[in-house]
């Protein structure tokens, strides 16, 4: 399997300093390499790429891969997302952004973008926590867990960031671990594929911050977690409600068509022309 | 080189390894251990069955598997191209 490797390598920035900056064992070494190998599968050129990220750990993949990368400010990802995607319908707009970045700073995008259903795909990275800052909570943190601005536990309920994006009109969404990374190789590839706003949640771990603070252990224990926890699609279906209590499900949870913004303003165009003639 | 028997090689980059013990604990089949600094290092390559979990799983890319269907020899000159 040196092929793995192989590919990798082609897309990295070998100028860039490596080994990379995040912690040893995080979660978004693993999805950098699903997405890389998602992008290969789907046959994509380099040129034709666009990666762009907000602020955060995640924040700091593009700097890594040889794509066409944007690095904006905090929760704005999407926003500039769609002002590429607009100038450049061409160009395969991928945004990448963290839990904090996608549904706190830049919730507001985030269930904008999916019900506008323009043709970009979101990849979160959901460790439930702002890890880069020092472990404050973020919309994501679980009931009664510990950090730095919680210290006697949260008393807030977790937003899902799936379920947000199927209630917002998100025509794809799928969630996965990075536990199962060829799980995330195959959602990945099907939201690039996706015409329209697609979701992929990915479900990764801070052993940094929020796994110190409540005692979860190192990244292997908190990988072992999400592979105790998660419920494929298929599965959950033949569960009962009380079964599925604790656990998340994993795979594609919505896949449908919709009206794509671009098609849709193009008719419009295409209207006001032979209107004036 | 002369027995039939193909092995499997496991190479792992040190320079970009953090030692997170990841391809150790996820190991199917317990090929890979950990050295006093963390490490990981090929404690039993014969037991290794080419599933390649190590690899998709590693958040460094410090790790390559080949095939256990090519010889060594066939890898060594793979690797000098």
């Amino acid at each position: 399997m040196p092929e793995i490797t192989k590919l990798i390598h082609k897309y990295l920035r070998h100028d860039k300093k490596f080994p990379h900056v995040w912690c040893p064992g995080c979660g978004i070494g693993i999805m950098l390499g699903a997405l890389i190998r998602a992008i290969d599968r789907c046959g994509f050129t380099k040129d034709e790429i666009v990666l762009v990220s907000g602020i955060g750990c995640t924040g700091r993949l593009p700097v890594y891969v040889d794509f066409n990368t944007l690095h904006t400010t905090h929760g704005r990802a999407l926003a500039f997302a769609t002002g590429v995607k607009l100038a450049n319908p061409k160009l395969k707009v991928i945004v990448v952004m963290g839990d904090g970045d996608a549904v706190a700073i830049g919730g507001n995008h985030f269930i904008h973008a999916a019900r506008r259903n323009i043709d970009l795909t979101a990849i979160i990275v959901n460790n439930s926590i702002y890890g880069m800052t020092g472990g404050q909570y973020s919309p994501t943190t679980p009931y009664g867990m510990k950090t730095t601005t919680s210290s006697y536990t949260h008393i807030e309920q977790a937003f899902s960031i799936s379920e947000l994006a199927v209630t917002a009109g998100a025509p794809f969404v799928g969630r996965g671990t990075v536990y199962h990374a060829k799980l995330l190789d195959s959602l990945m590839e099907k939201a690039f594929m996706k015409k329209g706003f697609a979701v992929v949640e990915v479900i990764s771990h801070c052993h940094t911050q929020f796994g110190k603070l409540n005692k979860m252990g190192s990244a292997v224990e908190m990988m072992q977690w999400q592979r105790d926890h998660a419920v494929t699609v298929e599965k959950a279906a033949n569960m009962t409600e009380e079964e599925l209590k604790n656990k998340f499900k994993i795979g594609v949870l919505i896949d449908k068509d919709l009206p794509i913004y671009l098609d849709e303003y193009e008719k419009i165009r295409e209207m006001a022309k032979t209107k004036n003639k | 080189m002369g027995t039939k028997e193909k092995k499997t090689k496991i190479d792992i980059y040190k320079a970009w390894c953090k030692a997170c013990g990841i391809c150790v604990a996820f190991c199917p089949a317990e090929v890979l251990a950990r050295d006093e600094a963390g490490y990981p290092y090929v404690k039993f390559p014969e037991k290794c069955i080419n599933c390649g979990w190590c690899e998709l799983r590693c958040p460094d890319f410090a790790i390559t598997v080949y095939k256990k269907d090519k010889g060594l020899k066939e890898i060594d000159e793979e690797q000098k191209k």
